[in-house]
């Protein structure tokens, strides 16, 4: 006698999906973690001497403990920062070293990419803050000179290859604009310049 | 017949596959879930920048979260989460940060990362500390969690 064959009723199947479906769209984060990134200098030896940096190659920021910023000794505002880097660090042209008097010097590094030796600019940003600045402020100064960096970038990648910097895949072609243009801000060994 | 005709055109759509449709929904979410795994016991709301870069290896970063505490009994200073607990004092950051990298195979070491999610009204003094400590323990690849804000000023 055949009996009958007990079959589970798969209905309630798409409704226990669902509601696990559900679950999941709830509790999903996908937040990417997004920031600036930076490398710290490794810690200095016992011995260290100051290195000397001529005055002409060095752009200073310095931030204070009320957030005003000074800029190469006179006061500054956030919204030129970015113009003043980009004066400051700017190569328009990569062929000589010849530079006026009162522009950071170049030197001579051989980036292949772009056409063998080439003049790169020896300008440093200094930035250094207070304790008493706040975080947000650093972060603002930080963001633009990131920006003139990458302005400066984009334009030369423009030149060369014809894009902006972050649409290039070519690994060797990023190292060589990398090269050409450092991220040149170093960040001056903590001291209170303005009391608590 | 006019009537008859129309009521033969309007077949029903086949639910038949839909329990597919949701499963693979289903799946994709259950493998892109992240739970979250720390638990915040400081107050950050990142400040807003432009420039920023995406982390792209999870795996390879560490958090240290960095503002008032969000529970009022611990007071309104400046406190600095590591896991899931307040670290006492500065020098446990860079004993913290010197086991993650030991423990760590020699190749993913210089791509590690630290995040330092700060709230924005932060003094910039305790954020000076601990990079230091962090240099101490040659973790140099830092990240300051931002948001990203595109309509900037």
């Amino acid at each position: 006698m055949a009996r009958p064959v007990n079959e589970i009723n798969a209905g309630s199947m798409a409704d226990i999906a669902f509601l696990l479906l559900i679950f999941f769209l709830v509790t999903t984060t996908m937040d990417t973690d997004s920031g600036i990134t930076r490398k710290l200098p490794p810690p200095p030896p016992e011995d260290m001497e100051d290195i000397k940096v001529k005055e002409r190659n060095i752009f200073k920021v310095l931030v204070n403990k009320n957030d005003r910023l000074l800029v190469n000794g006179e006061p500054g505002d956030v919204r030129d920062l970015r113009r003043q880097a980009k004066e400051f660090l700017a190569n328009k042209n990569l062929k000589s070293g010849a530079v006026p008097e009162d522009r950071p010097e170049k030197k001579e590094v051989d980036i292949p990419l772009l056409g063998g030796n080439v003049w790169i600019s020896k300008g440093i940003i200094s930035l250094k803050n207070d304790r008493g600045t706040s975080y947000d402020m650093y972060i603002q100064v930080q963001n633009e000179l990131a920006a003139a960096i990458r302005e400066l970038r984009d334009e030369m990648t423009q030149d060369y290859f014809g894009m902006r910097f972050d649409q290039l895949t070519d690994e060797d072609k990023i190292k060589a604009i990398q090269k050409a243009i450092p991220v040149a801000i170093s960040e001056a060994e903590p001291e209170d310049i303005g009391g608590k | 017949m006019k009537l008859k005709k129309s009521a033969k055109g309007n077949s029903e759509i086949s639910t038949a596959s839909l329990p597919d449709i949701i499963f693979m929904l289903l799946f994709f979410f259950m493998v892109t879930t992240t739970m979250r795994d720390t638990k915040l016991l400081v107050k950050v709301i990142p400040p807003d920048a432009t420039e920023v870069q995406r982390l792209e290896k999870k795996s390879l970063v560490e958090y240290i979260y960095i503002g008032p505490p969000v529970n009022k009994k611990y007071g309104d200073e400046t406190r600095i989460q590591i896991n899931d607990q307040f670290i006492s004092g500065l020098h446990e950051i860079s004993e913290w940060a010197t086991t993650i990298i030991i423990n760590r195979p020699e190749d993913e070491r210089k791509f590690l990362t630290t995040s330092l999610k700060v709230h924005k009204d932060t003094k910039m003094g305790i954020v000076t500390d601990i990079k230091q400590e962090l240099r101490k323990a040659n973790a140099l690849k830092i990240n300051y969690s931002t948001r990203k804000n595109l309509a900037n000023k």
